[in-house]
Order: C-alpha cells, then structure tokens, then sequence
C-alpha cells in the first residue's frame, strides 16, 4: 500500500524527441488512477518509467515515501499485468504465479497458499497445472492478473490489459478488475486508449495528449467540465460536436449567446444535449439535414449536416424517432448544454 | 494435400522408393561387407548376401584394430571420437548461447561491431586458419589431448547466428515481466531463454554432434599418438595400408555410423515435442 508521486517527470528519446514532457502527478494510497489518450500520446512510456522499464530523463519519481528513480522495477514493489500478457509458455500456471514468489525466497508453504488465494479470487483454480497456451484470451488475461495479484505488491501497474479480449469479455474482465480493485484497495495506475474503459473503471482520470497532461479530474468532472477542447473531442462517445458561436447567431440566437465567457468563439454541445422536442426553458434552435440514420437498438445516431453549413454533426436520441434520409430537421438545445471554447488557446472559456 | 489421384500417387511413390535404394544400397553393401571371410572382397565381384563371419570381424575389430595399420581397437577409436564430438557440440552450444545472449539483450559499446565480427567468421572454414591454428594449439602444448581436438574447433558463428534470431523473436515483454518478477539476467537466461530454447538446441546438437563426430584434417594433424585416434582417421589409416583387410573396414564403418544415427533418434523426440509445444 503507498501513494505514488510524479514531479516533473520527463523523457526525452535519442534525437531530443520528447515523449514524455515534463508531468506532475500525486496518486492516493489505494486510488484507482486511469491514464487515457490516443495513441503516441506518451501514456504507455510514463507507465513504464513507473514501473521502472523505461529510465526517467529528468524529475523524481516516489512509491511510498522512497524516491525509485534508479531503482530496478523488481525493487520498485510494483506488479504490471501487459497488454499481450508475457505469459511464461513452457510453465505451467502454478510456476506462472509462483515465479515472482520464487524469485524473491518466499517460503514453498506460503507461494502455495498464496497462489490458491488469488486463483480462487480470478476462478482459475481448475487450469493451474495446464500451460498458457490450452487457456483462451480470458483466462490467459485472469491469469496475467493473479501473478500481479500474488506479490501483494504496493501498487498495480495496467498496460492496455483488455485490448486483446473480445468486445463482451472486456466487458465482464472491466468489472471483475473494478471489483477486485475495491476489494484490495491496492493502489492502481491503468494505461489505456478506451474512454468507456477509463470512465467505468478510474476513481481518477489523467487525460495525456502529446506527453502532456490536459486534464486531471472524477470521470464525470471531465464529462461534466472539459477543460480543452482535446479532452471535449476525446471523452464521449459519439465525440463532441464544434459549432462556431458566429454560425449559431446568424441563425438567431434569442441573445441566448450573449452571456458567453469572453473569448468564447466556438461552442461544444453533446449529441445527447440536441433534442428533437422543444425543451421547456429558452433555448437555441438548430435546422439540419438528416444524412444518415443509424439505430444502435436503445438509441439512434443522426448524422446531420448543419443548415447553409458543411460542419457535420452527430446527435443521439433514445429509440428510433420517425425519421427518414434527406429530412430537414429541428434540433433544440437548452443553454446549459453549451460548452465554451476558445478555439486559438483551446482551453475552456470563463475558467 | 488431401486427393485421390491413384496415379499420382503411384508416381510418388515410385520416385520415393527409387530414392530411398539409391541411398540405402551403399549402407546394405557395408553391411554385408562387413559379414565376409578375409580376402573373400579381393575376388573381383561384390558378393550381395551376407557372409558367416559378421562376429568374429566385429569382434576382432572392436577388440583390437589392425595392428599392421597402426589403429587401435574400434572401441577406443569409438571413445575418442565421442569425447571429441561431445566436447565441441556442448562448447560450441554453451558459448554460442551465451554470446547470442550478449548480443541480444545488452547494450554495450562496439555491439554491432561484434556482432558483423562473429558473422563474418562464418565465411571461414576451419581449414582457410589451419595453420595458425595449428602453431597456437602447439605453442599451449595441447597436441595430443583431448584438449587440442576440440577447443580450436568450439566458437561457432553459425550456432551463435542462430540463437540471435531465436532470441529476436522472444517478446520484449517476457523480459519485462521477469524483470518485475525479480529475476536478474542469467535467471532470466535460465529460467526463460534456455527452456524456450530446447528445440533450437536440440537441433543444433545433432548438427554439432555430426560436425565433431566428422572432423578428419585437424585430427590428423594435431594428434600423432594412437591412443587419440578418432574413428575417421582410423578408417583411413586402414585403407591406406597396403593390404587393406576390407571386411575389417567395413565393419569399423558401421560402428562409425552408428552413434550419429543415435543422437538423431534421441534428439528427435525432442524436436518433435518442441515443435507440437511452441506457443503460437
């Protein structure tokens, strides 16, 4: 159990390319932390100079209360589970969970008890004798997790662990690792490029963009308040829509527009914010036409074109409305569904 | 291929059977060879069935050589090459492990320049350096010994080669999870590359083994007491005498097959178990 502190970490690869510039960062004891961002945005390298894989080019790293820099990852009192596992082929599950265990002198009683424990824990009990290679995606993936799981280590390090499953194990693998989470408040730092998987899991998300970090804050803070027009593009999904503040007051905007912060020049509205039905309260109104319908069982996605625009916009209703390709529609938008940017700073308006 | 055309088939097979008695008419005549009276193979035809004296000539042979030719018993002969096939296959095995692991996993200064090194020397024969060779294995005083049949011979570039490759292919990650699991680098090379590695080991063994069991020149010029004699030179030295005994030969011929046929046998089943285990 330790928090984790990064003070202006940075790395910089041969021929000064930064990948990582310069992050600060505190993780709680027993904090789930989620690193999110698209790829080659750093998020994988910042992880492994964590877990010591990658060395730190300047700023200091602390696990507990020791600075870790130089140390080796075996020292670090860190366990990682990998994106393809790294699974050791020719031994067998037990010697899978038991080689940390062995490496570091634990008695033979106490490597056997604790590797019961955690294959109880991930239900892999019944493949403990067989070798990686006769287990599927799942149970290779659970079995990555307990040989973390087994060295009770001071913090849990995730690269990317759900990308090789399929779209329903990932599923079910996301709520076994929140809950195994919240059952050992083991501190936990998880790298991956997944939005939903970063909403649903982390207590905390960090969104990186080019090796820096845009936003730290709850999921829905960063839903709620996205504090760049990166992180309004980046979480949600369908993305956010970008409508120019000019557009929206040709086309008459009630002087809903006019308490703006300064600065504001373009607007970000949710797709789940446009509504076919006039809500009650002021609002803006927009005209568009339909494009292409999309129906996703529960909900439906329009892909409009705004009015004497080409600017293509994504809106998501529940259920399937009467609608049909080519149809001009009315979208209706309350004020508190605006978003405000600068787009030349990118940053939130009104800060 | 899954078909059913009957002459296809019969063709196939006509060709395989046809190569299979070009290669195993030559091993049949040793044997059979090996079976007659003295004298009876001087007789101008060959005969093709088997003679009465197959015992008495092996036994004679294994017991104690052709004195007239300066050999030994094929037992001893057998002994050393085995001792010198032994030692350059497990030198040659251990050293190239341990350099392709070097050259792998570290970083160290002139990396490359090693590496091109140790391939370059893949263009050498031992016979293009004999000389050289010959003049340090006499100036460390290692001629007739075991020690100067097979210490020359045991750097490997082609094994060394290899096992890069091989150890190219390993995930990084499986280092990085031993690293976090706490194994430093020769745990790691225990633990993880050595088993991962059986097949390609087993199967440069048999490649080795054959190599060092093989070695006619170097033998014949660095060892001169018969007490070293390898089965290849003894096999020669026979031949050369001036009234060459063929029957005895020919029985030393077989017994010299015969141990390179077993090594494969053995390693085998390990290629075949490497093969069917590896992981994807």
């Amino acid at each position: 159990m330790a928090s984790i502190t990064l003070e202006g970490l940075k790395k910089t690869y041969a021929g000064n390319v930064d990948a990582v510039k310069g992050i600060d960062l505190h993780i709680a004891d027993g904090e789930f932390v989620v690193l999110v961002g698209p790829s080659g945005c750093g998020k994988s390298t910042l992880l492994r100079m964590v877990a010591g894989l990658e060395t730190i080019t300047e700023g200091t790293l602390n696990i507990g209360d020791r600075v870790v820099n130089t140390l080796e990852p075996a020292e670090r009192d860190i366990a990682m589970v990998f994106q393809n596992y790294a699974l050791y082929p020719h031994m067998t599950v037990y010697n899978n969970l038991a080689y940390g265990l062995k490496n570091r002198g634990f008695k033979k009683d106490e490597i056997e008890k604790r590797v019961r424990i955690a294959a109880k824990m991930l239900e892999i009990e019944d493949f403990l004798e067989r070798k990686p290679r006769k287990l599927s995606g799942g149970q290779r993936q659970r079995v990555a997790m307990g040989r973390a799981l087994v060295r009770e280590p001071a913090a849990f390090l995730f690269d990317e662990p759900l990308s090789n499953l399929d779209a329903k194990l990932r599923v079910q693998m996301r709520v076994q690792i929140k809950q195994l989470q919240r059952r050992l408040k083991t501190t936990s730092l998880y790298v991956t490029h997944d939005q939903l998987e970063a909403m649903t899991l982390g207590d905390r998300l960090v969104v990186l963009n080019a090796g820096q970090i845009e936003q730290v804050g709850t999921p829905m803070e960063i839903y709620a308040r996205p504090a760049t027009m990166f992180v309004a593009g980046f979480i949600g999904s369908p993305a956010m829509n970008m409508v120019p503040v000019e557009y929206l007051h040709a086309r008459g905007a009630n002087g809903l527009l006019d308490n703006l912060p300064a600065g504001t020049d373009i607007v970000g509205i949710r797709p789940d914010d446009l509504h076919l039905a006039p809500p009650e309260g002021p609002h803006l109104i927009v005209e568009s036409t339909l494009e292409l319908f999309e129906a996703a069982g529960a909900e439906s996605h329009l892909y409009v074109h705004l009015a004497d625009s080409d600017q293509p916009t994504v809106i998501r209703v529940s259920g399937q409305p009467p609608v049909a390709e080519g149809e001009t529609l009315r979208f209706y938008v309350t004020h508190n569904a605006l978003h405000p940017f600068n787009s030349t700073t990118g940053k939130r308006t009104g800060d | 291929m899954v078909e059913n055309r009957p002459w296809a088939n019969f063709f196939a097979h006509t060709v395989l059977i046809i190569g299979v008695a070009l290669v195993i008419f030559p091993v049949y005549i040793a044997l059979v060879a090996s079976t007659q009276a003295p004298g009876e193979l001087m007789r101008g035809t060959i005969p093709l069935l088997p003679g009465a004296h197959g015992i008495e000539n092996y036994t004679r042979m294994w017991q104690s050589g052709v004195s007239s030719a300066g050999t030994p018993s094929a037992a001893q002969m057998l002994w050393n090459s085995f001792v010198m096939a032994m030692a350059i296959t497990v030198g040659k095995l251990s050293i190239s492990l341990l350099s392709a692991f070097a050259i792998v996993y570290f970083r160290f200064r002139f990396q490359m320049f090693f590496f091109w090194l140790i391939f370059v020397t893949l263009m050498l024969p031992v016979e293009v350096r004999i000389i050289p060779t010959f003049q340090v294995v006499a100036d460390l005083k290692m001629l007739n010994s075991f020690a100067g049949l097979s210490i020359p011979l045991i750097a490997s570039a082609t094994a060394t080669f290899l096992f890069r490759q091989f150890f190219m292919t390993i995930p990084e990650e499986m280092l990085e999870a031993a690293r976090v699991d706490g194994a430093g680098p020769m745990k790691f090379f225990k633990d993880i590359l050595l088993p991962l590695s059986v097949t390609n080991i087993a199967a440069l063994f048999v490649i080795m083994f054959i190599y060092g069991w093989n070695q006619y020149l170097w033998p014949l010029l660095i060892t001169t007491n018969p007490d070293y004699t390898t089965i290849v030179m003894g096999i020669q030295r026979m031949t050369s005498d001036e009234n060459p005994q063929w029957h005895l030969v020919m029985a030393a011929v077989v017994m010299a097959a015969l141990p390179p046929v077993l090594v494969i046998l053995f390693m085998q089943r390990l290629f075949v178990k490497g093969l069917t285990e590896t992981e994807k």
